[in-house]
């Protein structure tokens, strides 16, 4: 049972702390920065359980998120719905879609997976940038009318902040769960030899595409309500290749593969990035600092963080997932 | 006696090259069937289509009443039939528990973690394999040719396919792996296996089927094979050469 295992505790004391941390003392500016360390940790731990999980290194996880936010700007817009029901339909749509793409793409395996992940991007940015109802290149924005609902803007941003805490927590524990189930054990197992996996009978082309599609529903949903917090999208915003690539640059960093080291590589290098982006001399350096990061972890410490860690202590392991 | 495995008229070509041609056999429960033949005869290539690694050009092959001609490698072995590899496939960052426990997951009983777990450890005390928290990459080659047993066998299968499980193992380690493969046999598990060193297939074997280029050259008990004239010409190029090494003496 996951109620037994001591991580998923730590989760939850996380999640405790990013709440009451901002809530004491109302203090807005803290908030808007644990809200970008918290989608960094959302998206870094969904992409784990592509690369670190599966084995299949996806360059377009952002995808998910853009679209996400897409779907649920959409309907709280457009539609009219309120911010919950259309994050989490926003959330339904693009796992659909995810699916539908994974059978199509995860035929391949290796570089030309990842390069059908960048070509999956192009395509669906484009496609967006096209879309009248979605405003084609110029975006969306939130009509007022949406914040009243929750009670005026101020009360709203508070209540999407809350979500995506919740969405964090539960990015986590769900990698957690799958991390300790039979599911998990079949994406190792595709993971270390794919061949092997389906000759001991486990259901490759079935796996992949689900994890695929659970991989999408999370960074969907956040999305949606990262994109209503900040009341606009439009392609260029939505589909950064950037923060897809920093995906992985986070990951790398923390520990593929391990619930803690995508969460502690998501957040450190947000704080970093949000350092060095502010910061008047660095401020254009950060992605020459975020590749010589993946370049130093990959040459010296392929395991990330954690796997340094799991090294120095091997009993870690059982603690620490 | 009830056939377990029945192959009939299987080909299968690769472009313009056939790997295997028309080859018939069939298994019965409880039997250990030896599979030789030179170097590039479709032994390999043969498991593979039997298991549903490849797919047949030709023919069709029946499993315990069920045609699986058309079946992927992972319903084959919910249906019963495990396989090892001839080069050894572990999955090296899972421990060896772990790489058990993956075959008793998803193998013909589908069990639930904790049961495959139980399953796993069973196994790996039958096969010999004690150190089960270490990683696979880090098992020797006769552990890791022992991991592969352990893992088909985990699956519970009622017939397996064994792909050279003595090359490369010392004369103390080929003794060790005869046993298991007998004991295997005793436990009621049926086995189809490839190998090259013939004093074990010989000794193993309840009948044995000879593949050439292809195709099926010879089939019967193991002293009937040997001195069949197609068999020895099959693998030293001459027929007569055994009667004038036997005159030589």
């Amino acid at each position: 049972m996951i109620l037994r295992r001591p991580f998923f505790w730590i989760i939850l004391l996380v999640a405790a702390g990013f709440i009451y941390a901002p809530v004491h003392g109302n203090n807005v500016s803290l908030r808007e920065d644990l809200i970008l360390i918290a989608i960094a940790i959302i998206l870094a731990s969904n992409l784990n359980l592509m690369i670190g999980y599966t084995g299949y290194v996806n360059f377009g996880h952002i995808v998910f998120y853009g679209l996400g936010g897409y779907v649920g700007l959409y309907l709280t817009t457009a539609r009219g719905w309120n911010l919950v029901l259309s994050a989490l339909v926003a959330g339904v749509v693009v796992s659909v879609c995810a699916f539908l793409f994974g059978l199509a793409i995860l035929r391949l395996r290796g570089a030309y997976f990842a390069l059908a992940t960048i070509g999956i991007l192009q395509a669906v940015q484009a496609f967006v940038s096209n879309f009248d109802p979605w405003g084609r290149s110029t975006g969306m924005y939130l009509s007022f009318n949406s914040y009243q609902s929750l009670g005026g803007a101020r009360h709203a941003l508070w209540i999407t902040y809350f979500l995506i805490i919740a969405v964090m927590t539960l990015s986590m524990i769900v990698s957690l769960a799958i991390k300790n189930s039979k599911f998990g054990l079949g994406l190792f197992a595709i993971r270390e030899d794919e061949d092997a996996a389906v000759v001991l009978g486990v259901n490759a082309t079935m796996y992949k595409a689900i994890i695929y599609s659970v991989s999408a529903f999370l960074p969907a949903v956040a999305g949606a309500l990262m994109f209503f917090k900040n009341g606009m999208i439009d392609p260029s915003i939505a589909f950064e290749y950037m923060l897809s690539l920093e995906g992985i640059v986070m990951l790398m960093l923390g520990g593929q593969g391990s619930v803690i080291g995508a969460a502690l590589g998501g957040s450190l290098y947000e704080r970093l990035r949000s350092y060095l982006l502010t910061s008047p001399v660095l401020s254009n350096f950060h992605l020459v600092i975020a590749g010589g990061l993946l370049l130093m972890v990959v040459l010296f410490a392929p395991g990330g963080l954690i796997g340094w860690v799991y090294r120095l202590v091997p009993r870690a392991r059982k603690v620490i997932e | 006696m009830n056939t377990i495995l029945e192959v009939r008229g299987v080909s299968k070509r690769f472009g313009g090259l056939v790997a295997v041609s028309d080859v018939s056999f069939s298994i019965d429960e409880g039997e250990i069937l030896g599979l030789i033949g030179p170097n590039g005869a479709g032994k390999t290539t043969l498991f593979n289509v039997v298991n549903g690694v490849y797919k047949a050009n030709q023919g069709t092959i029946t499993f315990a009443g069920k045609d699986i001609t058309r079946c992927s490698p992972d319903q084959v072995v919910h249906l019963g039939l495990a396989r090892t590899h001839q080069i050894v496939k572990p999955l090296n960052d899972l421990t060896v528990l772990d790489n058990v426990t993956v075959g008793a997951c998803f193998g013909r009983e589908y069990l639930d973690m904790g049961a495959a777990r139980k399953v796993a450890s069973e196994v790996l005390q039958r096969v010999g394999l004690e150190r089960t928290d270490m990683m696979a990459r880090s098992l020797t080659i006769a552990g890791k040719k022992r991991l592969e047993i352990a893992r088909a066998l985990a699956a519970k299968p009622k017939l397996l396919l064994l792909d050279e499980v003595l090359a490369g193992l010392n004369p103390t380690e080929v003794a060790a792996m005869i046993e298991l493969v007998r004991k295997i046999r005793d436990s009621g598990i049926s086995v189809l296996m490839i190998e090259h060193l013939m004093q074990a297939i010989m000794s193993l074997s309840d009948r044995i089927v000879v593949l050439n280029l292809g195709r099926k050259l010879a089939e019967g008990k193991p002293d009937e094979v040997v001195h069949n004239s197609d068999v020895v010409e099959a693998y030293l190029g001459f027929p007569d050469i055994v009667d004038k090494l036997t005159r030589m003496e």
